[in-house]
């Protein structure tokens, strides 16, 4: 069963189909990441997803429970982090705990759990500390906590990166690494690729609405046709004009270019540098990025 | 049915208010008090609306439900603007509740709000004149009905209302308005005709005039029909309420 099942959803607000047919799945246990640039449909998606938008058609289950007709079932499978710091400021962080426990139907008998949470999220001695007084990252620390209060199997984590320190983004992936480890399937939505790469196992990119690309990381990282050759040029020096199409940077006399697989190769482009009489101290290959391809498919969106 | 679910929204929805009290409950009670003290001592000695009731006893059971019904209004329209403005309504919208169960915490705890006001005016006014009770179970039907259809009202006017501002309007031009215009401080029988017509038309003035018939034993109106519009508009408030939360008007797009 897989733990999100999407089918055919289209969300029109007005005169914006800002969802167009949208249809795949999220395999039980996977990390899946949920790409596209901003506008592209991701938060309506997700919060459909989450019962706070309806789909103008199709649908939705969570862990095969329709979130429109059997949304208690489908709120109980599901986690969601909002991507704004929103809190009450009426509460301290383990009475808002408490109370989102309590909205999904459990009493003292979670409070071991919610223990947990706080010591896992680095909380414990913020317990008794009102929302208004926490720093962002803390504030962020405890949206996480609330989305977990009822051990969701599925997670969604909505930007959870954006606007926040190195030390608390690191602290983030572990986290989500570990609910991973633990079975629970995660949703990331990110706009730091280089987030989505190194956690992700299975990525769908969406643009305008629609999915333009759905696939393993690896299939994907290798569905781009191109990698990069980076030289360190001994000398400043004019490239070669045949060369001139690949040169994708060139600072400092590091030149960097995109190589075809199949038309370029390596050894064709070193005898041209060599035959222009430049020279270079160092060279290496580097295969292509979640951002490349990101580009290139959201770039051949936009001009089609 | 989520039980616990709703248990702890109406505790969160109580505990809102509890934890500002000075400002929920304490600040109502001493503006009651005011009002009671500048009117009584002004007007007690000219005027006798029923035979054998004073003014400050006419007054006071108008003034108690007319705190009731504004507070009740003021907490779930309040508490519910406050988390549509603030985002953290997503929090109980993510959970597993229903309309219902949504209404009924938000509403409970408005009735809360409202009965402790009330009783809390109740309370001071011992010190002013020592009122009758006629039937406390009519003082209590008025009380609860008064304040969960106020606690309703609150809920419809903060799902349309956009920011603070929609609900200051809508409590300054037609809550307190039609509270103090329903015959709090008068009998509509010493109105002219056509303000007495009008009167007619304003349900805040079958909620007051019923709960102080709880009081008294006697009324403006007939107490069955005051009993029989309150419920009406009631039930009318509470169906617009849950159906505009199960369309999710204006919170679940």
């Amino acid at each position: 069963m897989a733990a999100i099942r999407i089918q055919q959803v289209h969300k029109h607000y007005k005169q914006l189909h800002a969802l167009k047919g949208v249809d795949f799945e999220i395999p039980e246990g996977s990390f899946f990441g949920l790409l596209g640039p901003n506008g592209a449909g991701k938060s309506t998606l997700i919060n459909i997803m989450a019962g706070l938008v309806k789909a103008t058609s199709g649908s939705i289950s969570i862990k095969g429970h329709d979130v429109r007709k059997q949304w208690r079932q489908a709120r109980q499978s599901l986690g969601v982090v909002p991507q704004e710091l929103v809190y009450d400021p009426f509460f301290t962080v383990k009475e808002l705990l408490r109370l989102q426990s309590g909205y999904f139907g459990f009493g003292r008998e979670n409070e071991v759990w919610l223990d947990e949470l706080l010591e896992i999220l680095s909380l414990s001695d913020k317990a008794n500390t009102n929302m208004f007084e926490l720093s962002g990252g803390m504030k962020r620390r405890v949206l996480i906590g609330q989305a977990l209060v009822h051990k969701p199997p599925v997670v969604v984590l909505d930007e959870p990166t954006a606007g926040v320190d190195i030390e608390l983004r690191k602290m983030l992936w572990d986290f989500a690494t570990q609910l991973h480890d633990k079975g629970h399937t995660i949703v990331l939505t990110t706009h730091y690729l280089e987030e989505a790469e190194s956690l992700c196992d299975r990525i769908a990119i969406l643009n305008h609405g629609e999915v333009v690309a759905l696939d393993n990381k690896q299939a994907l990282l290798g569905r781009y046709p191109f990698r990069l050759l980076c030289l360190s040029l001994e000398n400043h020096a004019d490239i070669p004009t045949s060369l001139q199409d690949k040169v994708q940077s060139f600072e400092n006399n590091q030149l960097v270019l995109r190589l075809h697989r199949e038309h370029d190769t390596v050894s064709d482009v070193l005898e041209s540098l060599r035959s222009a009489q430049i020279n270079f101290v160092d060279l290496h290959t580097q295969e292509p990025g979640l951002e490349e391809v990101f580009m290139s498919l959201t770039n051949k969106e936009a001009t089609a | 049915m989520n039980g616990y679910g709703l248990y702890t929204l109406f505790s969160k929805e109580m505990w809102r208010f509890l934890k500002v009290s000075t400002q929920t409950l304490l600040a109502p009670i001493v503006t009651v008090l005011l009002y009671l003290l500048v009117f009584s001592s002004v007007l007690s000695g000219n005027i006798e609306i029923y035979d054998g009731v004073s003014y400050a006893s006419f007054l006071i059971p108008g003034l108690i439900m007319m705190s009731i019904t504004q507070n009740a209004f003021a907490n779930s329209s309040s508490s519910l603007i406050q988390s549509k403005m603030m985002g953290n309504l997503v929090f109980m919208l993510l959970a597993p509740l229903s309309s219902l169960e949504f209404y009924i915490a938000f509403v409970g705890a408005a009735i809360m709000r409202g009965l402790f006001v009330g009783i809390g005016v109740w309370l001071a006014s011992i010190f002013f004149v020592q009122l009758p009770v006629h039937s406390f179970a009519i003082i209590l039907g008025f009380a609860v009905l008064g304040s969960a259809m106020l606690g309703a009202t609150g809920i419809i006017v903060a799902l349309w209302a956009e920011k603070w501002d929609h609900i200051a309007g809508f409590t300054n031009f037609v809550i307190i308005p039609a509270s103090f215009l329903s015959g709090v401080f008068y009998s509509i029988y010493s109105l002219p005709s056509f303000w007495q017509q009008v009167s007619y038309f304003n349900p805040f003035f079958y909620i007051i005039d019923g709960f102080r018939y709880g009081f008294l034993g006697v009324s403006d109106a007939n107490i069955m029909t005051s009993f029989l519009v309150t419920l009406s508009f009631f039930i009318i408030v509470s169906v617009v309420c849950l159906w505009l939360l199960e369309i999710g008007y204006k919170i679940r797009e």
